[in-house]
């Protein structure tokens, strides 16, 4: 029961394997993806709606590295519904012949079993395994289109070596971790933190704790880890840099919850300064070079670099000094997960509509989208939203209950000048998103209105319900939020 | 209470008919937005009813509504969904609801470029839920909410219909009072987070003040900042002119009519309400700014050579005495900021509305080319006369209460410091007659120039615009001559709220 959820994932890619060499029909193919997702969703529900938690692997009752509880269940089913999504925004980019069916969908199925699978880990190997499943099949993605050589392999090996060179500081971070307490599960390492570890092992501790954060600080494309994003989401097919944007964000942000609550808890002191500085740097550096951006893919991809920064920070409020009591926990955690919440499905209409509206192109300048909203005004109308909520502000009300959700945490921690620092870049970055509206209501350039395809209308209009709808209740995402603990 | 919602949903519903109906029924869609925007006059009147004959008196929160709805939304977030009334509120609401219905009468008759008149109407109406929805607003979390919702819908307006420069002024004005309200934001949570409630009517509440000194102090400077960019108190009102100057009509009178309103409103009532304390230690860097406001006003209202800049710095000034009265903290001073809150609205409403009459037929806003319109309008530069003449404080018209009362309280409050406030917001009061004089003589006088000449038939005021205005001239008399209207409402509850500063 624990591993169902991963089961029926890593069996949808195989099957999506199988469907493309039986049949090789492009319908079949991402069909059997589109089911699987679905399955994998309805296990995830299954799973939370049953007693549980279960566990699996584990060395002692208190020490498992599988364990799959409510929190888990959430993370397996937002992985199931970002990759369904992703699978409909494919359908222009696959029609065009571009890039390899089965192995598209293959990787993509791949990917999210490795996001399944991250929801459950509860130890050192199992968490960066399951982060490396969902980042591999990742690069091949990146540079899978035919058309596009140079720009493709260019943002596929930036994003590998980045990537590369981050998992292997994450595993020596990890590597003197269970150097010096003798643990890889979050549980024990914990405990042998909060007892005493021998003092010539604590330099050893700190230093892992800060390459491991670092490491996976690359996954939410924090600072200074960022660089591939922009270049990497530019390159890439829209659908895969929609992808990147949410679901692998998200995967990082959960790796992170996980170990700065879960796992270093008692020692955050050290991580602490650290992550509130990673965070500020990150939203100010993201939102500044956000402004100077003419391409809308790049734009997007420094923007959420820019919303890593207010993910992390109150992280970082949590971890510095006077946000450390019990209490502050369930607030910061509900707050970081409602705010990535909020912000993956804003991210996910934003990228939905741009694939709208661009059909199998790339994103492409700014300028380019002079004019679209007379020309597809409900696209149009939708991508405003969603900049909207990303902006924090109505009519994307869920933009600004996230905003509400972190500045809340933040003050519940004392940490007056981080709020103060998050509000100042909310400012910024209505700067760049005020211009990207304004150029849709622009005169119109000449080109013609793209046709959409139904998967692609059907992925813009839920995601536009969707954000309407938890903007008018936002206690559905809190309460999610809150089902969430260490 | 179903009043009260529907206050808030009929201007909502009618945003959704006009910009739901396709172009071709252009004209029925502002029809239709219109209706809705007099119905929610209509439901903004009857709230009205219920209110109890007697001034509340004895202890208990200074906001004592007299219609109230109270809902959970996000307990998670700190939100609840807490409207109501008072006397406070009413008549701004009132103000807001007229002021938006006539603005939509006006777009029935007259729609800027670039035409699409139906989603200019939707968006006036998405903003006038905004603005009512601040004044309703019970719980702290809430008024953010309705704060932010007018930012981008005002924006639309400037940069979609609005002159040439549009973009930059529209740019500007949203990321300068996007400025104000994450302050606002964080200042909201500061008292959120030090309280463990976001309820207006339990924080003002002296009984049970549960905010220390310290975060009192914080939360009103950042309260008082937030609300200044929006009010706009000098040296935070640099995007009010470029604003108004290139808005169109029917924006600048929502802008200057009401819009601003939400920041003496939010002060008095967030800032004042909740950090008393800080509001103490705070509120003589407050008067002297007011002051400061008053005076830079007047004085480079006397430079200006354009219309409608010249209405807007105008219009710093005359917020500088309503920021005046507030930082006072007694009776007369709340009163004053009440009634001039309202009076100003009225009374730059339609001299907004006026500016842009002129600027539609002479195109042009030059002081220099207007002169001699009463030759050629007598009819227009008539009530362009009546209007100048009530901004200036003319005893008998609206603008007067406002002015007169900030001084005295000024005065009232006694000590040099005080003592000089009021004699120099007294200068700042003349300075408004110079420049309106001035206004008067060098556009109503004079031999006609080349951009008023040629005007003939187009001189004379279409009954649209005979719509639109009568209700303002006439409310700027009955206020005027009965400040009852106003100062009945708001005397009990400002009496409640000096009470805790222990003036009377």
């Amino acid at each position: 029961m624990a591993l169902l959820p991963a089961y029926i994932a890593a069996g949808t890619a195989v099957v999506v394997l199988l469907a493309d060499l039986v049949s090789g029909k492009r319908g079949v193919v991402v069909g059997a993806g589109a089911i699987g997702s679905l399955a994998t969703l309805g296990a995830a529900i299954l799973v939370s709606s049953s007693r549980g938690p279960f566990t699996a692997f584990c060395a002692s009752p208190s020490a498992c590295s599988m364990v799959t509880d409510d929190a888990a269940a959430v993370v397996a089913g937002l992985f199931a519904l970002l990759t369904l999504g992703v699978l409909a925004l494919s359908t222009p980019v696959l029609r065009s012949g571009d890039v390899p069916v089965g192995e598209y969908c293959f990787l993509l199925a791949c990917s999210m079993t490795g996001g399944v699978v991250l929801g459950s880990a509860r130890d050192l190997i199992s968490l960066i395994v399951a982060l490396e499943t969902l980042t591999l099949p990742l690069y091949v993605l990146v540079g899978l289109r035919r058309s596009r050589g140079a720009a493709g392999a260019e943002a596929a090996v930036t994003f590998f070596v980045v990537s590369v060179v981050s998992t292997a500081v994450a595993l020596l971070g990890a590597a003197l971790l269970y150097a010096a307490t003798g643990a890889v599960h979050f549980d024990r390492i914990s405990a042998a933190l909060a007892t005493v570890v021998d003092p010539h092992l604590r330099p050893l501790v700190s230093a892992g704790v800060v390459l491991l954060l670092a490491g996976l600080s690359f996954k939410v494309a924090a600072v200074p880890l960022h660089a591939w994003a922009p270049v990497t989401y530019d390159g890439a097919p829209l659908p895969v840099a929609a992808y990147l944007s949410t679901a692998s964000k998200l995967g990082g942000v959960i790796a992170l919850i996980m170990l700065t609550l879960g796992g270093f808890g008692p020692i955050l002191g050290t991580a602490g300064p650290a992550l509130a500085v990673l965070a500020v740097l990150t939203m100010t550096v993201g939102n500044l070079i956000a402004l100077r951006q003419r391409r809308l893919v790049r734009l997007l991809a420094w923007s959420s670099i820019a919303q890593a920064g207010y993910i992390l920070a109150p992280l970082g409020a949590y971890a510095l000094h006077g946000g450390r009591s019990a209490a502050a926990v369930p607030v910061v955690l509900a707050a970081t997960v409602a705010y990535t919440v909020f912000y993956v499905v804003l991210e996910f209409g934003a990228f939905a509509a741009v694939v709208g509206l661009r059909g199998d192109q790339d994103g492409g300048a700014i300028d380019d989208y002079r004019g679209a909203a007379r020309r597809s005004p409900w696209l149009a109308t939708a991508l405003v939203l969603a900049l909207a909520g990303l902006a924090g502000l109505p009519p994307g009300l869920a933009g600004l209950f996230a905003k509400v959700a972190v500045v809340r945490a933040l003050l519940g921690g004392d940490s007056v000048w981080l709020a103060v620092i998050v509000a100042l870049n909310a400012v910024i970055g209505l700067a760049y998103y005020v211009r990207v509206a304004a150029t849709l209501f622009g005169s119109p350039s000449p080109t013609s209105p793209q046709k959409v395809s139904w998967a692609v209308g059907t992925a813009v209009g839920v995601a536009t319900l969707v954000a309407v709808g938890i903007g008018f209740a936002p206690q559905l995402v809190m309460s999610l939020a809150g089902a969430v603990h260490p | 209470m179903n009043l009260l919602f529907a206050t808030l949903a009929l201007p909502l519903l009618g945003a959704l008919l006009a910009a739901g109906l396709p172009s071709r029924l252009d004209r029925a869609a502002r029809i239709g937005g219109t209706a809705f925007a007099a119905a929610s006059v209509g439901t903004a009147v009857a709230l009205l009813a219920g209110r109890p004959s007697a001034t509340p008196v004895g202890p208990g929160s200074p906001i004592r509504p007299w219609h109230e709805v109270d809902l959970a939304w996000a307990p998670d977030l700190s939100v609840r969904f807490h409207i109501g009334v008072d006397g406070i509120s009413y008549p701004l609401i009132v103000l807001t609801a007229l002021l938006t219905l006539l603005c939509c009468a006006y777009s029935l008759w007259r729609v800027p470029e670039p035409g699409r008149g139906r989603l200019l109407v939707a968006l006036l109406l998405v903003i006038e839920v905004g603005i009512i929805g601040v004044f309703l607003a019970l719980d702290l979390v809430l008024f953010f909410v309705f704060f932010e919702l007018v930012l981008l819908p005002m924006y639309a307006v400037i940069a979609v219909w609005g002159g040439p420069d549009r973009r930059r002024a529209a740019r500007k004005f949203v990321l300068y009072t996007l400025f104000g309200s994450v302050l606002l934001l964080v200042g909201v949570f500061v008292v959120v987070a030090a309280a463990g409630t976001g309820d207006l009517v339990a924080l003002s509440d002296p009984a049970h003040r549960t905010l220390a000194a310290g975060p009192q102090l914080l939360a009103f400077v950042l309260l008082a900042i937030a609300f200044a960019v929006k009010s706009p108190l000098w040296p935070l009102h640099t995007w009010l002119p470029a604003a108004h100057t290139e808005a169109p009509t029917v924006g600048s009178v929502i802008l200057a009519g009401v819009l601003l309103k939400m920041g003496t409103y939010g002060l008095l009532r967030v800032g004042v309400g909740v950090a008393p304390e800080g509001a103490r230690k705070v509120a003589p860097v407050l008067a002297v700014l007011a002051v400061a406001a008053i005076l830079v006003g007047g004085l480079v209202c006397l430079a200006q050579t354009e219309l409608k800049r010249l209405i807007a710095y105008s219009s710093v000034g005359h917020m500088g005495f309503v920021l005046l009265g507030i930082a006072t903290l007694t009776t007369t001073g709340f009163q004053a900021a009440l009634i001039g809150n309202v009076a100003h609205g009225i009374i730059t409403g339609l001299l907004f509305f006026l500016a842009g009459a002129i600027k539609d037929r002479a195109h042009t806003g030059e002081l220099v080319e207007l002169g001699g319109l009463r030759e050629v309008a007598p009819a227009l530069s008539g009530v362009l006369g009546f209007a100048a003449i009530a901004s200036l404080g003319l005893p008998g018209l609206a603008g007067f209460w406002g002015e007169a009362f900030a001084v005295v309280a000024a005065i009232g409050r006694g000590g040099p410091l005080w003592t000089s406030l009021g004699v120099l917001a007294a200068v700042g009061g003349a300075l408004a007659a110079a420049y309106f004089l001035r206004l008067l003589r060098r556009v109503t006088h004079g031999a006609p120039g080349p951009s008023v000449t040629g005007l003939g038939v187009a001189a004379r005021l279409q009954s649209g615009e005979l719509v639109a205005w009568s209700p303002l001239i006439g409310l700027a008399l009955a206020i005027g001559v009965v400040p009852a209207l106003v100062l009945g409402f708001s005397n009990g509850p400002a009496q409640l709220l000096a009470a805790v500063f222990g003036r009377g």
